[in-house]
């Protein structure tokens, strides 16, 4: 973990493009899991409230991707830098598809699955783990774990990006906060009341956060492109965040009268590039209509 | 219910999904003064009233403030009692005060 660093005399930073399209894909991802419900929720309301969520994210998403394409128009045909560890080779470019132009579509439609450097557990579906030909219904208490732990980790972070040093990504951190406080607000409330309910609900929360749980390993283990995040001075102190999730997890499962699961084993790699099986068929849902037709305007 | 491990706690537990109470729920827009009634959703408690009234009714910036109150809090006035109460004061110009001439020398009252 990082210590706080001192704002470097640089005019201007700017965070790296890999970081800015790992805060954008996480939106991205976990907006396009989110939207699954659309239709489907367990209330009216809740099938309301995740809509408006999924759209939140969504709006993070665009904004973090416009400003990755005001920064590096030419990300086209260069793949993001991989580690060199990374065993995959993307493939031609975002913009390969769309004639040379990069644009926020292009970033969000036509990257394939080494490209996203989301975290695993964004793309999980929404139950726990099955067999791989399992089929199951979707578990609201996994969307709520999910969220909550995610929104955990977005609000002190995004309060410590608003005084980030790049000038841009703090003013979409200031607007973004105020979406983070209210989804954390919304899974915090509901993860106390499933945790603190009947036997079957808290049953089903304690379950979804135990499956769930590992995958917040990811969050602390620096990957190449937080070390570099870092380095440019975005201004992130690990310790502080990690302290401050904790926190709010702790106060959460308590007043929700479940237990913290154990946070052991197989670290994700997601913001490498290195995904689930999951992230592929989400990515193929979402961007099918994009791929069938490229450059195709309304 | 609470696990059998852990204490029985004093707070009362949220009713069932078919018991939950009506609430209504009144926004106040921007440029408005009042709350005005918009609908009716159901919720546990107040608190999540509150919440999925956000979601639900200030989806496209309608307000910037809401009040849920229970529906069994209202009292309402009969449909069928509908003559007695406003029909009366239909028919009486005379209750208003413009009906009347202010002689210029008053001045505005």
């Amino acid at each position: 973990m990082n210590a706080v660093l001192e704002t470097p005399t640089v005019a201007t930073v700017t965070a790296p493009t890999s970081y800015l399209l790992h805060l954008a894909d996480n939106a991205v991802v976990l907006g396009q899991r989110n939207a699954e419900w659309c239709g489907h929720g367990p209330i009216l309301e809740e099938d309301l409230a995740l809509a408006n969520m999924s759209l939140d994210l969504i709006g993070q998403a665009r904004l973090l991707y416009a400003l990755v394409v005001k920064r590096a128009p030419t990300l086209a045909a260069d793949a993001p830098a991989l580690p060199p560890e990374g065993a995959f080779a993307p493939w031609g470019g975002p913009a390969a598809l769309n004639g040379g132009q990069l644009t926020e579509d292009t970033l969000a439609y036509f990257r394939d699955v080494p490209q996203f450097r989301n975290y695993t557990l964004l793309e999980l579906p929404h139950h726990n783990a099955l067999v791989g030909y399992a089929k199951s219904d979707m578990d609201y208490a996994t969307t709520i774990a999910r969220n909550f732990l995610y929104s955990a980790l977005m609000v002190p972070l995004w309060a410590q990006l608003q005084g980030s040093a790049d000038s841009d990504l703090a003013g979409i951190a200031a607007k973004s906060l105020k979406e983070a406080s209210y989804h954390l607000r919304h899974s915090r409330d509901w993860l106390v009341k499933l945790g603190d309910g009947t036997d079957e609900s808290h049953a089903r929360m304690q379950s979804a956060l135990e499956h769930l749980m590992p995958y917040t390993q990811e969050f602390w283990t620096q990957s190449a492109l937080e070390k570099e995040a870092s380095a440019a001075g975005v201004g992130l102190d690990w310790a502080q965040l990690q302290a401050d999730w904790n926190a709010l997890l702790d106060d959460a499962l308590a007043e929700a009268t479940l237990q913290r699961p154990a946070s052991t084993g197989y670290v994700t790699q997601g913001k490498t590039g290195l995904h689930s099986e999951h992230l592929g068929f989400l990515l193929a849902e979402m961007q099918s209509l994009a791929r069938a037709h490229p450059g195709a305007q309304w | 219910m609470t696990t059998a491990s852990t204490p029985d706690t004093t707070v009362t537990t949220p009713p069932a999904l078919k018991e939950w109470p009506l609430w209504e729920v009144f926004v106040r827009s921007k440029q408005g003064l009042e709350h005005k009634h918009c609908g009716s959703l159901h919720a546990a408690d107040a608190a999540q009233a509150l919440v999925m009234a956000r979601d639900v009714y200030t989806r496209r910036q309608e307000g910037v403030s809401i009040w849920v109150v229970p529906s069994k809090a209202i009292t309402a006035s009969n449909p069928d009692d509908k003559g007695e109460l406003f029909d009366p004061a239909a028919d009486k110009i005379y209750r208003h005060p413009t009906f009347y001439d202010i002689p210029e020398e008053v001045g505005h009252m």
